[in-house]
């Protein structure tokens, strides 16, 4: 039965698989053809349809699924080449143009500003903290918690 | 003149499980998870498109917030469902239903057609429920 024909229960499962396909494998040389023909649409079809439930067509959210990734590992102590190559982009130049692209920010920059961000984090966490939740919590009366442990 | 929301509560039984709820099956983003001392922790999450909107996932602990007896009614009345605490949005309902149903999350209320747009109600893992809401095109 073509796509269009089935019940649309069947069709958005069918889009849902191809999401959390790429959501599993986007580390990987992944070719959307072959998501489009694992689930029975034509490509023309299966883009329109995926657009319209993300918001973005797969190639996008591959891509946007793939920086997401970087940014979390860029957390890490990756370097920004292995983190480039663990989300499965093949080379640090369209890596560096997309992630800039997205987050308007280089790798490296995130890196830096992420890893800062962090160490101020674990040193002085209720900088990060709404005071009225902190003092509501007890935590504004032992300031220097941290160091006692 | 109040101009935007950047805080809110969500009172969770336990922090670990939230986080996974939150993030790993609803795709959330952790905005701030700050150790405060043995056993305590400030966590926030941020829907994946509202970066500057922190969800404060609190644990119901025994202490300043809360004393020992309010603080277990507390967590009697989330995990009875008793408090609702958001309305999320999506571009298309359906799509994130099944794909938060093949994650295993639980719905209180099936998706409805409302006057507002089309709506779901989903239970985290702490007895919590929240609107899922793909809105009218005209709203």
């Amino acid at each position: 039965m073509p796509s269009e024909h089935l019940p649309k229960f069947y069709l958005y499962r069918r889009i849902v698989l191809a999401k959390l396909f790429i959501d599993e494998h986007f580390a990987e040389n992944i070719n959307l053809e072959d998501i489009a023909g694992e689930a029975f649409f034509s490509k023309f079809h299966f883009i329109r349809l995926f657009k319209k439930a993300y918001g973005k067509t797969p190639h996008q959210y591959l891509i946007w699924v793939r920086i997401e990734n970087a940014k979390l590992l860029l957390q890490t102590e990756a370097t920004v080449t292995d983190v480039c190559y663990s989300v499965g982009f093949d080379g640090t130049s369209s890596f560096t143009h997309l992630f800039k692209r997205i987050t308007k920010l280089t790798p490296s920059v995130y890196l830096h500003q992420q890893r800062l961000r962090n160490i101020e984090i674990s040193k002085s966490p209720l900088k990060f903290i709404p005071a009225c939740f902190a003092e509501q919590k007890g935590w504004l009366e032992n300031r220097n918690f941290q160091q006692l442990h | 003149m109040i101009t935007s929301a950047s805080h809110f509560t969500i009172f969770v039984l336990n922090q670990d499980s939230a986080y996974d709820f939150y993030v790993k099956k609803l795709g959330f983003k952790v905005h701030t998870d700050a150790s405060m001392g043995p056993g305590k922790r400030w966590l926030t999450v941020t829907p994946p498109e509202q970066p500057d909107l922190e969800i404060n996932l609190m644990a119901i602990d025994e202490g300043m917030m809360f004393k020992k007896e309010a603080a277990e009614k507390m967590r009697e009345l989330v995990k009875e469902g008793t408090f609702g605490f958001a309305v999320f949005q999506c571009n298309d309902l359906m799509a994130t239903y099944e794909e938060l149903k093949a994650k295993g999350v639980r719905f209180k209320k099936e998706p409805k057609r409302e006057f507002y747009g089309f709506e779901a109600l989903f239970i985290d893992d702490s007895g919590n429920w929240s609107s899922l809401t793909e809105k009218n095109k005209d709203q």
